[in-house]
């Protein structure tokens, strides 16, 4: 018992750096989700349910276009679609365990928690109960990232529109890209999925345009990915 | 999806090409989110948003800090709005 404690609170050490730029994360979210109408319960029940920075900031720039549901869900299943190669990669320590362990832990499998744990099972594979690092990492996330959300809950009506805190959406995605900046093939592919999006944001009906982008974009990767193998 | 897989079942290159997803999912945001404006008109010239996530870029390539690139973008559109009246 000691030891699934001592594993669990490593994972909340572990994770706890990573989660001070959730907490501004969280309350831009609230703040918006406010700001464009969702109402309290909406905006808390999205961070419960979806769980996810990003999509969930997709949610809201879908919602406020006026996009139909379908495209919404696309659009934010495509954005978690990452979570399939996190899936596929912990699989391999994860695979022994029950389906409730698997559930759960793939619930909370965030991005940061995936990080910090993938680390520790790559060089803890042979502990006992070393899963329950990813639920002390992933537990303390989610506690985090609802109270923040809560926290621009209640802050939204406070804040005036004015300050234009919608454009923190697209600055908050540039912030996590610039990191990808220096793959010259990643930059290629940003240009042509920003560009199809701006020239599709008109013509594309029901506002697919991310989605369009987005398979844009990953065609051109494969495009680019090919070209390499060719050459060899 | 944990539940689902076993080990191999996600190919190399699978992998590879996902890793490009969020190259190819942002930008479809960032891009319209910020050239054009709110009657969905391309909005080139003296746009305070393009300059003010220019400096968000260099900030964050230089300092690799997500909340700083947020900020430093936020910021530099608050005074190029509020100050310079773009």
């Amino acid at each position: 018992m000691n030891n699934r404690i001592n594993i669990f609170l490593e994972g909340m050490l572990d994770i706890s750096p990573l989660l001070i730029p959730v907490v501004p994360f969280g309350i831009i979210f609230g703040v918006i989700g406010m700001e464009l109408g969702l109402g309290p319960y909406i905006t808390c029940a999205a961070s419960i349910i979806i769980c996810g920075g990003a999509s969930q900031i997709v949610l809201l720039q879908l919602f406020s276009g006026g996009a139909s549901s379908l495209v919404i869900l696309s659009s934010v299943g495509a954005v978690n679609s990452r979570h399939l190669l996190y899936g596929a990669v912990l699989s391999e320590y994860l695979s022994s365990l029950n389906i409730f362990w698997k559930i759960i832990l793939s619930y909370l499998n965030y991005d940061q928690a995936f990080a910090v744990s993938y680390n520790y099972f790559k060089k803890n594979k042979k502990k006992n109960n070393f899963h329950y690092h990813l639920l002390g990492s992933g537990i303390f996330l989610w506690f985090i990232w609802q109270l923040s959300t809560l926290t621009g809950v209640i802050l939204g009506p406070i804040i005036p529109e004015e300050l234009g805190l919608s454009f923190a959406i697209p600055l908050t995605f540039l912030a996590i890209l610039v990191n990808e900046l220096q793959k010259f093939k990643n930059v290629l592919v940003m240009l042509l999925s920003g560009i199809v999006a701006t020239v599709g944001y008109n013509i594309v009906p029901f506002k697919a345009y991310i989605i369009v982008a987005a398979l844009s974009g990953l065609l051109f990767a494969v495009f680019l990915t090919n070209i390499n193998q060719k050459k060899k | 999806m944990i539940a689902l897989l076993k080990k191999d079942t996600l190919s190399k290159e699978s992998k590879n090409i996902l890793s490009y997803v969020p190259s190819a999912i942002f930008p479809a945001i960032i891009f319209p989110a910020i050239f054009l404006d709110t009657s969905g008109v391309l909005f080139l010239e003296s746009n305070p948003k393009i300059i003010a996530a220019s400096i968000a870029i260099m900030i964050g390539y230089f300092t690799k800090n997500i909340i700083a690139t947020i900020f430093s973008g936020l910021l530099s559109y608050w005074v190029l709005i509020f100050l310079f009246g773009y």
